[in-house]
């Protein structure tokens, strides 16, 4: 039973299939000047057009990376970088390690960074976030759902506050959680930078873009052949972008029933726990939130543990922040939540995916509910 | 039977891993996140780094064992770090690893086995549990250089009977060849001997920098109370030290006494480290409490020495030579350890 779709989801098989002939027969390097390149070149490009399509974006706008992480690199420190002389970040407690480590790096070489909290629900306030801009700020980043959460950011609010109050910071927003559930439209964000992840909703892993509004500079992270208009230089994964591409219509043409089903075997995973677990008490809000999370807290009981009994009973869930070797810990996103470190240990996180089954979650709402009550 | 077995990402433990499982256990192997750094990295150096983590996951898949990582910084930072910093900062010796032993690993797991679904927690150590009709005795494990009961006195008989050490009977040679033929790729890796949180480099800028009250300068004294000279700090000394004073003084000398209160370190001839009883605290016994003779190792790899338990105190049979309060010193009879303690004083 994999309740950990938030840390990756199963790769669509259309996706697959779209992608063979370009681990196979179509094997050219897309900026060669021969029949060869060409074919791959004009992959490539297709899948850009289709790309901006489904966000509502220009071509010219589809900046393809190796992910979220790269892709949120690269909006934080190319605006921080560019030739404007503003260096400044500012950004959310709870945003991604890609985004917070990205500012912190950026604060320890000298600029300004300012990290605004949440409230309780793990969401920030517009005006908050408009009043920490300044004349300094290159970028104001805030991610569009949360990873560890589910708490939907007000991010059309947060975008149009930051543009009241200073017309020339860039606003950027990881919406790499988001993409399942919301119809991402750059237009209506009214975002100049956003994130996509091409594994979180059915896509290959190592693959993304950053979609950056035209006229935005940005100075490249990756030097080199000036592939991306120079924006992202690497030899171009082509069948990696035609998969992302493959995925994003396909997610897109399912959020509906995602937003219906899923949603509903969230709700109905959330209501047997509660009911088993008397004090079991969610992190994910009740209102603003995606359909997918479920980020709960088991009081008594060791989050690190449960998770071991869980896969132990063949359970897939995750502690929502892990660190490399693998060990859960503290999550920064609850502790800004107002959630003591204790408390934070107690928590686990579900999330659900496209294949996700009501049965499935109905079995594994049970082995919770025993493991938990076992743990106390 | 299931067990959960500690696996560090050495030899030994993999090896005890594989011989568990063979054993026709159920095996679940664990490594313990103890210590990170500022960014939450995990330390380069000691038992426990990012690639022994790595190791001991390798390991895991080859022997098809679950294998997870479980965070317990908290509890080390608090019970061996703080201690560590705080008994050098009081002129004392501490051994981390022992202090691990007792406040994390066996106290995080071995009281937790229920948790985990396991009967029994195996861990790598070179030593030997015999269940005997008084019930399971800890014995020395038969590879007289690598024995490690000396870390291990603090256990008790009902954490005994809980606990396997596969390896105890087995020379670290025999260790090695197991794993060889396993093909286990920590086969010939070689040993940890720093202290996982200090690192490869000196203890004492470690200890600078989290007890910086410690490094207070004082007087370097002789045993007879005239100023030799001056020192950065107590925290930088140990019983016993010779290197390090910086001074021409012909005949050497070592530290023989250290007093926090006027951050005095006091220097003396040889003759000076004599001990002849030691004051005994946190005293704890695997089985009945012991009196009269039995020999004591104050030492992990020292030998053991004939000795008289009278309540707290330990009387040699000889005086010894820089025995350092803050040290663990356990008490065995023959092969079997009784107990140990920790020691809190000396006296010539």
């Amino acid at each position: 039973m994999y309740l950990d779709h938030a840390a990756t989801t199963p790769t669509r098989p259309e996706v697959v299939a779209a992608m063979e002939p370009f681990a196979s027969d179509v094997f050219g390097n897309s900026s060669g000047i021969h029949g060869v390149s060409r074919r791959a070149k004009n992959a490539l490009e297709e899948a850009r057009e289709r790309a901006a399509v489904v966000i509502g974006a220009r071509p010219i706008e589809i900046v393809f990376t190796s992910g979220g992480t790269e892709s949120d690199n690269l909006a934080l420190k190319g605006a921080a970088f560019n030739s404007s002389p503003r260096r400044g970040v500012v950004t959310a407690a709870t945003e991604h390690e890609a985004v917070l480590e990205t500012a912190d790096f950026l604060k320890r070489i000298g600029m300004p960074v300012t990290i605004v909290g949440v409230d309780a629900e793990g969401r920030v306030s517009p005006e908050e976030m408009a009043a920490a801009v300044t004349g300094e700020t290159a970028v104001v980043s805030v991610m569009l759902v949360n990873n560890e959460t589910g708490t939907v950011q007000p991010v059309i609010e947060i975008a149009r506050a930051v543009k009241e109050a200073d017309p020339d910071a860039l606003v950027h927003t990881d919406a790499v959680q988001a993409f399942n559930s919301i119809d991402v439209d750059v237009e209506e964000l009214g975002v100049d930078m956003l994130s996509l992840s091409g594994h979180k909703f059915g896509g290959p892993k190592g693959c993304g873009l950053l979609f950056v509004r035209e006229g935005t500079t940005l100075e490249p992270v990756q030097h080199g052949g000036g592939q991306e208009l120079g924006r992202r230089s690497g030899t171009h994964d082509v069948a990696g972008a035609v998969g992302l591409v493959a995925a994003m219509e396909l997610a897109a043409a399912d959020r509906e029933r995602f937003r219906l089903e899923i949603g509903a075997i969230r709700d109905e995973f959330t209501r047997l726990l509660r009911e088993g677990v008397e004090d079991a008490a969610p992190n994910t809000p009740p209102e603003g939130r995606s359909p997918h999370h479920l980020n709960i807290r088991f009081p008594g009981v060791s989050g690190q543990i449960l998770l071991m009994r869980l896969d132990q009973a063949g359970v897939a869930a995750s502690a929502g922040s892990a660190c490399q070797s693998g060990a859960a810990t503290v999550s920064h996103v609850l502790e800004a939540m107002g959630l003591g470190p204790d408390e934070a240990r107690e928590c686990v996180r579900f999330t659900f995916g496209w294949t996700s089954t009501g049965d499935e979650a109905e079995v594994a709402a049970k082995t919770v509910v025993e493991l938990a009550g076992e743990l106390r | 039977m299931k067990a959960l077995v500690a696996m560090s990402g050495g030899v030994d433990s993999s090896v005890a891993a594989a011989l568990m499982k063979e054993r026709g256990h159920e095996v679940i192997g664990v490594t313990l996140k103890l210590w990170s750094g500022p960014g939450g990295e995990a330390p380069t150096a000691g038992c426990c780094t990012v690639s022994d983590a790595e190791d001991a996951r390798r390991v895991a898949a080859q022997l098809d064992i679950p294998y997870y990582v479980l965070d317990y910084t908290g509890d080390f930072g608090g019970g061996v770090v703080d201690r560590f910093v705080a008994d050098y900062a009081a002129g004392r010796t501490p051994n981390p690893c022992i202090e691990c032993n007792r406040t994390v690993k066996f106290d995080a797991l071995l009281s937790n086995l229920d948790d985990f679904d396991c009967e029994v927690l195996a861990t790598g150590h070179h030593a030997r549990i015999e269940v005997r009709e008084r019930g399971p005795v800890l014995l020395r494990g038969v590879d007289p250089d690598k024995d490690q009961s000396y870390v291990l006195s603090m256990l008790g008989r009902d954490q005994l009977a809980r606990l396997r050490f596969p390896i105890g009977e087995l020379t670290k040679t025999q260790v090695r060849a197991v794993a060889a033929e396993l093909g286990l790729r920590t086969a010939t890796k070689a040993e940890s001997m720093d202290i996982c949180f200090v690192g490869r480099r000196d203890y004492r800028s470690f200890l600078h920098e989290r007890a910086p009250h410690a490094f207070a300068p004082g007087a370097v004294v002789d045993t007879e109370g005239r100023r030799l000279g001056d020192h950065q700090g107590v925290a930088g000394f140990t019983i016993g030290q010779r290197r390090g004073l910086r001074m021409a003084l012909g005949e050497p000398r070592y530290v023989v006494d250290i007093d926090p209160g006027t951050a005095t370190v006091v220097v003396g001839t040889r003759d000076r480290l004599a001990v002849s009883e030691l004051e005994l605290s946190a005293v704890s016994w695997v089985g009945e409490p012991v009196s009269g003779a039995v020999t004591a190792q104050y030492r992990a790899h020292g030998e053991p020495v004939g000795a008289t338990l009278e309540g707290s105190t330990l009387v040699f049979e000889t005086p010894q030579e820089a025995v350092a309060p803050g040290q663990t010193v356990s008490f065995y009879r023959g092969d079997e350890v009784v107990g140990g303690a920790l020691i809190a004083a000396t006296a010539a």
